[in-house]
């Protein structure tokens, strides 16, 4: 049986969707019930729903043998799993915003406001920019608007958030998407299972290569 | 923790069989020992301390250094040694300092095919004692170096497409190839390679057939030879095993065993870090990494015999009765009620 973390919400329905269409069904998934884990004991699949940003959590620790996370998380939390396949669900891309008046002064560190900590710490250090981070956990087009910070580092999809806060995109940072990760122990003692599954959703998605 | 020791000295008693003599060392070394090469430690945090005559010191965040210090150049020799020792470093998600068991074997000095294959041997042994399934894989720095000099990667690629091949991210390295602009056959051979895993029967076949390319071709009749020395079922190439390579070179592998989320033996041919040193000798070592196994021990009783006894028995009556059980070499506990959480393998009521 391989359990499977899937992330509550909008993105987390797209992605049972596809496991649905590449053979790994779970009709009781769909009823609304405040049941947690979705079994299927002939396609020997286990679903349960976790925040997000644990998935990755919960499949570098065993808990969960596969699972889908974007990849923001991976890049900011760089959990020791393996990336099987990209899922190319909730694409957007990871990008730096500022203000439509911003003029930056490189004589000043660069402050910036982020959730994601790490990739912005990653991103000017390749760029050898002195900055100064800010990590919040919401609602970061607010920080450059009250002076809180210069710019900031933050997923941007439609570009819809940004509009109606004045920001514009100064710089992409990382494309994102949706992949397949697998608890590398796990990968060892499923390898066929989980191989077979990932080669099923890969038909599913555009490349349908893996 | 008794389980864990019992471990330690199953795995002593295997290095001993193979003529490894163990290394005992100080709980603290010279900070300087541990400060040239600090990327070769997992971590770079060292807890150090002045010492009475103003000397920095380093409790041990490792012992590969230590005995690498240790040894001479010698040809002929490989000094073989093992060790448990406990080291100091950053664990897990706490960033804080822990105390870590760690035990592990290192061959040092004149090492060639029959020693790498020894150690492989040893390493597949170690998980042997470990735990009924476990998976040793296998990989050889120099093929993937081989092949992504052949594509003509860049430097800064091949340093991205190393950490590619250790998450198995086909997808990411098929867009840095595009990026980086390799020939289609380039191309080919990185992402084939990648694929590549499983039984050496099937893969070192498919490995010999992906490029003619020289030192390619040489290196994968290193691991040809040495895996067909080790031989086991349970031995699988996979080349998402990706140690550091300012150290590390040739023959590299990891072992997992089930019910443990993470890999739980680590080692390789560390030839780079003895040449860094200005040494002669080729290395080849790994650790078990106890912690890791600890959660995977889990179905285990505490005691064989639990022995029941109430007011009504006598003390001798009792005593004779964990006389019993202790002469059959059982382990065993008399209560009188029924211990809460006590995992027991047998029940004796008197």
């Amino acid at each position: 049986m391989l359990n499977v973390a899937l992330p509550k919400g909008r993105l987390g329905e797209k992605v049972y969707d596809l496991f649905a269409r590449a053979g790994y069904e779970c009709p009781s998934i769909l009823e609304n019930s405040r049941k947690l884990i979705f079994e299927n004991e002939e396609k020997g699949v286990r679903y349960f729903w976790v925040k997000p940003s644990d998935v990755a959590i919960y499949v570098e620790r065993g808990a969960a043998d596969i699972g889908v996370a974007g990849k923001d998380i991976l890049l900011e939390y760089q959990p020791d799993v393996y990336e099987l396949l990209d899922l190319k669900l909730g694409v957007c891309r990871m990008a730096v915003a500022a203000p439509k008046t911003f003029r930056d002064d490189p004589r000043k560190v660069l402050k910036v406001a982020t959730k994601f900590k790490n990739i912005a710490m990653d991103y000017y250090a390749k760029q050898g920019r002195d900055i100064d981070i800010i990590h919040l956990n919401g609602s970061i087009e607010i920080a450059p608007i009250l002076k809180l910070s210069d710019v900031i580092v933050d997923i941007v999809e439609t570009g819809k958030t940004l509009k109606e806060n004045d920001l514009e995109v100064l710089e992409n940072v990382v494309p994102i998407s949706a992949r397949l990760i697998a608890n590398k122990s796990a990968y060892k003692f499923n390898t066929e299972q989980i191989e077979a599954l990932t080669e099923s959703l890969a038909k599913m998605t555009e490349r349908g290569n893996v | 923790m008794l389980q864990s020791g019992k471990i330690l000295n199953a795995l002593g008693s295997l290095y001993e069989s193979f003529g490894y003599m163990r290394f005992k060392m100080n709980k603290f070394e010279e900070y300087d020992t541990y400060v040239e090469n600090k990327s070769f430690l997992t971590s770079d945090n060292v807890i150090t301390f002045t010492d009475t005559n103003g000397k920095l010191m380093a409790l041990k965040p490792d012992v590969t250094l230590s005995i690498v210090k240790n040894t001479k150049d010698e040809p002929g020799i490989a000094k073989k040694v093992y060790y448990s020792e406990n080291v100091y470093r950053v664990a897990g998600d706490s960033g804080s300092f822990k105390e870590i068991m760690q035990s592990g074997l290192e061959c040092i000095g004149d090492v060639g095919a029959y020693e790498l294959s020894e150690v492989i041997g040893i390493a597949l042994e170690s998980l042997a004692v470990l735990q009924n399934e476990f998976v040793l894989d296998v990989a050889h720095l120099g093929i993937v170096s081989a092949a992504m000099d052949e594509a003509g990667l860049s430097e800064s690629a091949k340093l991205k497409m190393r950490a590619l091949f250790s998450v198995k991210n086909v997808n990411g390295a098929e867009d840095l190839l595009a990026e980086e602009g390799v020939s289609e056959k380039g191309k080919a051979l990185i992402v084939s390679l990648m694929k590549i895993g499983g039984a050496p029967e099937t893969a070192i076949p498919a490995l010999l057939a992906l490029s003619s390319e020289k030192s390619y071709l040489s290196c994968v009749n290193e691991l040809k030879e040495v895996l067909s020395v080790v031989g086991g079922k349970n031995v699988r190439v996979d080349f998402s095993v990706m140690n550091d390579m300012r150290y590390y070179n040739g023959v590299v592998f990891q072992g997992f065993v089930k019910g443990a989320a993470r890999c739980v033996l680590s080692g390789g041919q560390y030839d780079l870090l003895l040449k860094k040193m200005k040494r002669t000798s080729k290395a080849i070592g790994f650790a078990v990494y106890l912690d890791e196994i600890e959660e995977a021990l889990d179905d285990v009783t505490d005691v064989d015999t639990l022995v029941l006894f109430s007011e009504k028995n006598s003390a001798e009556e009792v005593a004779s009765a964990v006389r019993a059980e202790r002469s059959k070499g059982k382990k065993v506990i008399a209560e009188k009620a029924i211990p809460r959480f006590l995992r027991y393998g047998e029940l004796k009521k008197l």
